[in-house]
């Protein structure tokens, strides 16, 4: 995959420094994505890669260094105002509104789609049902694709672990974001709930053209998803480049696979 | 099979999106409705009205806007006493200094100015959370009860510092003061709260809801996707305490006719309050009004029994109330978290079923 071409850099990480008191835990790390790829972010555990993304959207503010966002640089922003440029993401531990339907899960999603005052809301007329309606249909075009029709009415907190993530998935394209951010979207999964994971991620880059960062630690998967890789260890940046060289890097065996892959 | 969803396939979201897509649940709505205005003005007598149902329809009031800020976004409020305060003297002065405004739009003004007050005392729960959310908005009751004893102006500077509901009428017919009938009163506040029991079904199922429910669930996520904690929360409170402020004022001026603030509305009424969507159903518009329904009735019905029927001590029956409540508080908190309104959906699901076991 490491053939396909892309044009502008969509998001640019510069030198970015993140510490908790002494703990240095993102190392002056910078590296760019470019518009429609998927860029993994790889490392060991506690490597900073959670960390990495909490920064890209809003979540943490890192003491040194500049994200550049469609042009845009800055330091630090709120996570809404992320979500609002078109950040989106899901989570290592699943953060679904459990309370909540699928459907209503991936409604919520769509909170930046819908405008209408609270008053229209009170009453359910006019624009409010036009536009919960329009929505609604967006919503469903999700779980179509998603194939989760069959618990678009149920309580998300009671489903299984797999679907919960494919929920969480759901919420995330719900915003039709420009770069999506999944962190570890495949933990705790068996091989064939892997293969549909993979597979939906790789239509959602294809058919709505979203730019993804990935957090895995299944290699085959990141070998065979990524177009680009960069690897963390501790904080530290070992190496950014393509999955086989990558996998060639001798820092990156040393530090993170251990063994030479495969 | 008395009871099914299947079968009754959506052609279209709208359908689906409907306030009520069961038909056997609309007709459930129409029959409720049928009976509150026709039927239980015709059958109940003046002493069931005023004695059960108005303080009924009025808690149920206050427990939706309780269960909004508690059930559905999250936020533990312990001073709905206080805020019930705010709207009961401000429709006091209100209709002092405003009467030709009419009574209805005078209601809903008290609403707005408690709602104001509401968003300000909710302003805390932009930094604080649960247990510490809990203890600033006591001391907002503590305060506001307070203030309402101390500050002259708010009862006009009357000696008792009581407050007394004056006479108003709608379309001619008297609606406050000593001369109004129990019916009238009735048709009036199960007016108010019928509309305002489908806005907060309204508000529940569309952005508003899905956002304070996204707050509840999991705040940092709800960030992420762009709901701002700043707007869920405060919109919140003030919808919160607009309902709770049209309760105190209908609880002032329509059923006590007059009131003292530490009387009327001290810590037990926040208590109470709480209680009834705990033991109703957090996050439930039915489950607001189950609760109401439950608490008003049972203290009345423990004391028949008891003191009537087994000739129970009086005070010992008061003790005996106040254990049931406790009681089931633990026990829903517990088993039962969904509470009354839980229960009906489970009984629901038997009768989808039903009379074939599978
Ligand atoms: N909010 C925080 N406060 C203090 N330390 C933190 C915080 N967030 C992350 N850390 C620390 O930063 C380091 C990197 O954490 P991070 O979650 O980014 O790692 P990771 O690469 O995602 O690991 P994993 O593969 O286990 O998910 C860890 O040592 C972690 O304890
Ligand atoms: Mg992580």
């Amino acid at each position: 995959m490491s053939a396909r071409q892309f044009g502008d850099t969509i998001l640019e990480v510069n030198n970015i420094s993140l510490s908790f008191g002494v703990m240095k835990v993102l190392d002056n790390i910078s590296f760019d994505i470019k518009k429609g790829e998927i860029r993994s972010i790889i490392g060991p555990n506690g490597a900073g890669k959670s960390s990495m993304l909490n920064v890209i959207n809003g979540f943490y503010h890192p003491q040194e260094g500049t994200i550049t966002f469609k042009g845009e640089t800055r330091k630090a922003m709120a996570p809404h105002v992320a979500a609002s440029h078109g950040i989106a993401r899901t989570f290592q531990n699943i953060a679904l509104f459990k309370g909540m339907s699928t459907l209503d899960n991936i409604m919520t999603g769509r909170n930046l789609k819908m405008k209408t005052n609270i008053f229209w809301q009170a009453l359910h007329l006019g624009p409010a049902r036009k536009e919960e309606l329009e929505n609604r249909e967006a919503a469903e075009r999700i779980i179509d694709f998603l194939d989760i029709q069959a618990i678009r009415k149920k309580p998300v907190g009671k489903l299984p672990y797999g679907l919960q993530k494919r929920v969480e998935l759901g919420r995330a394209l719900a915003a039709e974001p420009e770069l999506l951010l999944l962190d570890e979207p495949m933990a705790g999964m068996n091989s064939e709930e892997k293969e549909d994971m993979s597979r939906f991620i790789i239509d959602v880059n294809d058919e709505f053209g979203t730019t993804i960062a990935l957090i895995e630690h299944d290699m085959g998967v990141v070998m065979d998803l990524s177009d680009r890789v960069v690897v963390l260890d501790y904080g530290k940046q070992l190496a950014d480049g393509f999955p086989e060289e990558v996998r060639a890097n001798q820092k990156v065996i040393d530090a993170y696979l251990g063994v030479p892959h495969e | 099979m008395i009871y099914r969803e299947t079968g009754q396939f959506k052609a279209n979201y709208a359908d689906d999106q409907a306030l009520f897509p069961i038909a056997q649940d609309r007709y459930v709505i129409y029959a409720v409705l049928f009976a509150t205005f026709a039927v239980v003005p015709m059958i109940l007598n003046q002493y069931w009205l005023n004695a059960i149902i108005l303080p009924f329809l009025i808690y149920s009031l206050a427990a939706l806007g309780l269960n909004v800020l508690t059930g559905y976004c999250g936020q533990v409020s312990l001073g709905t006493g206080g805020f019930m305060a705010v709207g009961a003297f401000s429709i006091y002065k209100l209709m002092v200094a405003v009467p030709e405004l009419g009574f209805i739009t005078l209601v809903i003004l008290s609403g707005i100015i408690t709602a104001a007050v509401g968003a300000l005392f909710g302003l805390p729960s932009l930094r604080i959370k649960g247990f510490y959310l809990a203890v600033a908005t006591l001391a907002s009751q503590f305060f506001l009860i307070w203030l309402f004893n101390k500050v002259g102006w708010f009862f006009n500077y009357n000696a008792t510092g009581m407050i007394t509901s004056p006479p108003m009428t709608i379309f001619g017919v008297l609606v406050t003061g000593p001369e109004a009938t129990v019916t009238a009163k009735y048709f009036l506040v199960a007016s108010i709260v019928a509309v305002f029991a489908l806005v907060a079904k309204n508000l529940a199922r569309g952005r508003f809801g899905r956002n304070w429910m996204a707050i509840r669930d999991m705040d940092i996520a709800a960030e992420l996707i762009g709901v701002r904690p700043l707007i869920a929360k405060l919109s919140a409170f003030a919808v919160s305490s607009f309902y709770i402020g049209m309760a105190g004022a209908l609880y002032f001026a329509v059923w006590l006719g007059s009131a003292e603030p530490t009387e009327a509305f001290d810590i037990n009424q926040s208590f109470l309050v709480l209680f009834m969507i705990i033991i109703g159903g957090l996050g439930s518009v039915l489950g607001s009004f189950l609760g109401a329904g439950f608490l008003v009735l049972m203290p009345i019905l423990l004391k028949n029994i008891l003191v009537d029927g087994f000739g129970t001590d009086s005070a010992l029956a008061a003790h005996i109330e106040i254990m049931t409540v406790g009681a089931l508080i633990i026990i829903f908190l517990i088993v039962e978290p969904h509470g009354l309104a839980r229960l009906w959906r489970i009984a629901k699901e038997k009768l989808r079923l039903w009379p074939f076991p599978y």
